[in-house]
């Protein structure tokens, strides 16, 4: 398969310090890739790295094209649709202004159809002139995602999808995230804390530690592994 | 250990450079012409201004528009006192203080309600009120026309002149402030303020009195700008409305920043800004000159954001580090023993 | 009676120019958090332009137009060439430098132009209507401002340029995920907020009378009536102006002769205040632990 999304000894910095040490990373097109790690590893920053949210050395190819010299816009101009921690909703707008606002971009590709969205998510068609302050945990990670879909992207990035939300809500999130990727060709990448649930759905996961990359491979094999399962994802 | 050899070293500089300075400052006044000494002492009463400006807004964070108003405040305190009740021109500084002080006070209550813009707003409505307040009590503060002053006698011991005994007695008055401040705010209440401004959350959950802070900063800024105000009474000789608009309070604003806001020296460089600048714009430009005031305002702000004093107290531990590299090994060694 | 309404009606005419002047800083304010200590005399500055235009002999409406789009480019270029530096730097310095702006406008206006004051023509014949109660020159500054207003609205409502601006306002990471180009938008907002002080400036100076002095009062007002109206809220900005231009004109006729009119009006604004520390409409500035 096909490579959308490479990184090669990604380094990223904080002002002078330096918090990524060298992350080699792909995500195949159409796959889904996992970040996991605890709190403080970099998996954030990671994806910060890919938008050009932070000062990176190092080579970020995504479908063949280097993303080193460009700004955040230019990288969501390219077909690569962030939902950052937190979801980044605008919450003093409607839920139909942040959707139209995700298809800001979606120039030379089709554009994402709102109806198509509100199919995958009928709760949001209903609440469509509402603030999208007003929405719940679980709604507005729904939107947020609804709101990267309408750029009709390349590569789905997630930042911990399931912070804060319930258990069932987090499970219906992911059924719609695996169901896009599969019937959109989209590809994704996935920061989570949820190991377990994100390890079923991903073809590669990588693990990283306060800025390095101790153990990559495919998902299933990082999911058996009993003793990468015992230290790092807590069963 | 390196680090407690640049903290001293620093230190060790800066002492030099005041007592360098101090040193100028005296001598000064004998080798410039008496109109060079009125700017110099000029200077150093918008200095004690903005330094009073300092405290409130640059180490507790509350802006003010108004303190031109202040400023007035404590120059009327002065002229009436000596205009009216024949109060000698140096028992009225204290007066000045400490009726500016309670002004502040009564000003910093009610302004606790307010942040940012919404604080400028209230400040404002001081520096635009204080004119038409000074001009509408015509029978105490001489109307429109203001009040003019004789100007004080030295004392016939001292042997000096006027300009320069003044300019002595102004000097004097900006070294007690400077040291008074750099006692406040290097000290716990100093500390407060600067948390305050920080994380306001913060300082009040580890139990600051976030209220009482905050209005004795306010007030010891006023204070500070109303002795100023007072001091510029007797060294000019008159006072009046228009001689304290908005314009002065936004003055003392952009001396600020120039100096650095959050500094002491910086009131210095402050005054030296508000009284020169605009003079050398006349020369650039008689066209235009407040056009050249401008531009000045400008290209400071872009090469040092963070005003002259405050861009120097960030360069000065690489300054110092870099000095250290041609230290040669023995001294070297001598500090980390003695650390 | 009949004089309280005619004080209510022309208060609410100079609050007409309050609240577009108010605007153009709420509007800055939203994008930069910055309050433009220049946006009276940059307003100042669109009006002599506008004056100019029409000595040479253009048509009032034509030179309006015209004056429109030069604010509007000027505003844009102020943006990226002055303000741009200090975007990132302490809100202090920012300020100073709109205050830079201000002298240096000024200055200039006072150069070019003179001090002189200047007749600026009405392009609303001087009649009275209804029995006095208000002049057409009322009435047709109060219909530009809401056909102003009304154009403003309908740009930020439903064009995408204008949501992409409101985006780029609230939440500017967001935005740039979403490819909008932040600076941009930025840049935008001051060309209208540039814009409409031209109108205000072009709406006040017949009655004013131009001169580079001629703002700095309105400004004044404006900010008051921003600040009333809370610096966040653009329907805030229109009510806070309007109430200002009436509040004004009642202290001025009912209350206190010229000399402590400003001093009391502002008194006024600030009990208001003291109730509602963030204006009638603003929304507190949310502190996160």
């Amino acid at each position: 398969m096909a490579t959308i999304l490479e990184l090669s000894a990604v380094k990223a910095f904080y002002g002078q310090s330096e918090v990524l040490h060298g992350i080699d990373l792909t995500v195949e097109e159409g796959g889904m890739t996992v970040l996991l790690g605890a709190n403080g590893a970099g998996k954030t920053t990671t994806l910060r790295a890919i938008c050009a949210m932070v000062r990176t050395e190092g080579q970020i190819v995504f479908a063949g094209r280097p993303l080193q010299r460009c700004t955040t816009e230019q990288v969501a101009g390219l077909g690569i649709a962030h939902v950052p921690e937190g979801r980044g909703t605008f919450i003093g707008l409607t839920v139909e202004e942040n959707l139209r606002l995700g298809a800001y971009t979606a120039t030379g590709r089709p554009q994402g159809n709102m109806e198509v969205m509100y199919g995958f998510f009928p709760i949001l068609a209903q609440r469509r002139r509402q603030q999208a302050g007003a929405l719940s945990g679980g709604e507005q990670q729904m939107l947020a995602i609804a709101r990267a879909l309408m750029m009709s992207p390349r590569l789905l990035v997630l930042d911990e999808p399931s912070f804060g939300l319930a258990p069932r809500v987090v499970e219906s999130i992911f059924t719609i995230v695996e169901r896009i990727r599969r019937e959109q060709k989209v590809s994704v990448l996935l920061v989570e804390q949820n190991a377990s649930l994100a390890l079923e759905l991903a073809d590669r996961a990588y693990l990283l530690e306060t800025g390095y990359v101790v153990t990559s491979g495919s998902a299933r094999a990082l999911a058996d592994d009993p003793q990468i399962r015992r230290s790092y994802l807590g069963y | 250990m390196s680090g407690g050899q640049s903290k001293s070293s620093t230190a060790s500089w800066q002492w030099l450079g005041g007592v360098v300075l101090i040193v100028l400052a005296m001598a000064l006044p004998f080798a410039l012409s008496s109109y060079h000494v009125f700017e110099l002492t000029q200077v150093m009463i918008y200095a004690i201004a903005v330094l009073g400006l300092n405290i409130l807004t640059g180490y507790n964070g509350q802006i003010s528009l108004g303190h031109g108003g202040f400023f007035a405040a404590g120059a009327y305190t002065a002229a009436i006192l000596m205009h009216r009740y024949g109060v000698p021109y140096w028992a009225t500084l204290a007066p000045a203080a400490l009726i500016c002080f309670a002004l502040g006070v009564l000003f910093g209550l009610p302004a606790l309600r307010f942040e940012g813009p919404y604080l400028a707003l209230v400040t404002l409505a001081m520096a635009v009120a204080m004119p038409q307040l000074l001009k509408y009590f015509g029978t105490w503060t001489g109307g429109n026309q203001g009040i003019v002053l004789t100007k004080p006698v030295p004392p016939a011991a001292i042997g000096l002149d006027r300009d320069r005994w003044l300019y002595f007695l102004v000097l004097i008055v900006l070294l007690l402030a400077m040291r008074v401040a750099a006692n406040l705010l290097n000290g716990r209440t100093g500390r407060a303020f600067v948390a305050i401004r920080d994380h306001p959350i913060a300082a009040a959950a580890m139990g600051i009195n976030t209220a009482r802070y905050k209005t004795l900063a306010f007030g010891t800024s006023t204070l500070f700008t109303g002795v100023a105000g007072a001091l510029a009474a007797i060294v000019i000789g008159f006072v009046a409305p228009e001689s304290f608009t908005l314009f002065l309070s936004l003055s003392f604003l952009v001396g600020s920043a120039v100096g650095g806001i959050a500094t002491i020296g910086g009131a210095i460089v402050g005054g030296f800004f508000i009284v020169f600048v605009p003079n050398l714009a006349n020369e650039i430009s008689d066209a235009a000159p407040w056009a050249i005031y401008g531009l000045a305002m400008l290209l400071f702000m872009y090469v040092m954001p963070r005003g002259v004093i405050g861009t120097a107290e960030a360069l000065g531990p690489s300054l110092t580090r870099a000095a250290q590299r041609f230290r040669t090994a023995p001294s070297a060694n001598k500090s980390e023993w003695k650390t | 009676m009949h004089q309280l309404l005619q004080q209510i009606f022309s208060g609410l005419a100079a609050g007409a120019i309050y609240a577009s002047l108010a605007l153009a800083l709420v509007m800055i304010y939203r994008a930069t958090d910055l309050v433009n200590f220049a946006q009276g005399e940059m307003a100042m500055f669109s009006t002599y332009i506008a004056w100019t235009l029409v000595n040479a002999g253009f048509p009032f409406w034509g030179a309006f137009v015209i004056t429109l789009f030069a604010s509007f480019v000027g505003g844009m270029a102020i943006e990226r060439i002055v303000i741009r530096p200090v975007e990132n730097a302490p809100i202090l310095t920012a300020v100073v430098v709109t205050i830079g702006l201000l002298l240096i406008f000024n200055a200039l206006a006072g150069w070019i132009y003179s001090y002189t004051l200047q007749e600026f023509p009405s392009p609303f014949p001087d009649r009275i209507l209804f029995g006095a109660l208000m002049t057409t020159r009322d009435v047709g500054v109060i219909v530009v401002t809401l056909v102003m207003l009304a154009a403003l609205f309908f740009f930020f409502r439903f064009t995408p340029t204008g949501l992409a601006m409101r985006a780029a306002a609230q939440n500017p990471e967001s935005a740039q995920l979403c490819g909008i180009h932040v600076g941009r938008m930025l840049a935008l907002g001051w060309g209208f907020a540039a814009a409409i002080g031209a109108v205000a400036g072009i709406m006040v100076a017949p009655v004013l009378f131009l001169d580079p002095h001629m703002m700095s009062g309105v400004l004044l007002y404006a900010f008051t009536g921003a600040l009333l109206g809370g610096i966040t809220s653009p329907v805030g900005a229109v009510i806070g102006g309007l109430l200002v231009g009436v509040t004004e004109n009642l202290v001025g006729t009912y209350l206190i002769a010229s000399q402590l009119k400003l001093t009391v009006a502002l008194l006024l604004i600030i009990l208001v205040l003291v109730f509602r520390p963030n204006g009638l409409f603003g929304t507190a500035i949310v502190r996160r632990v």
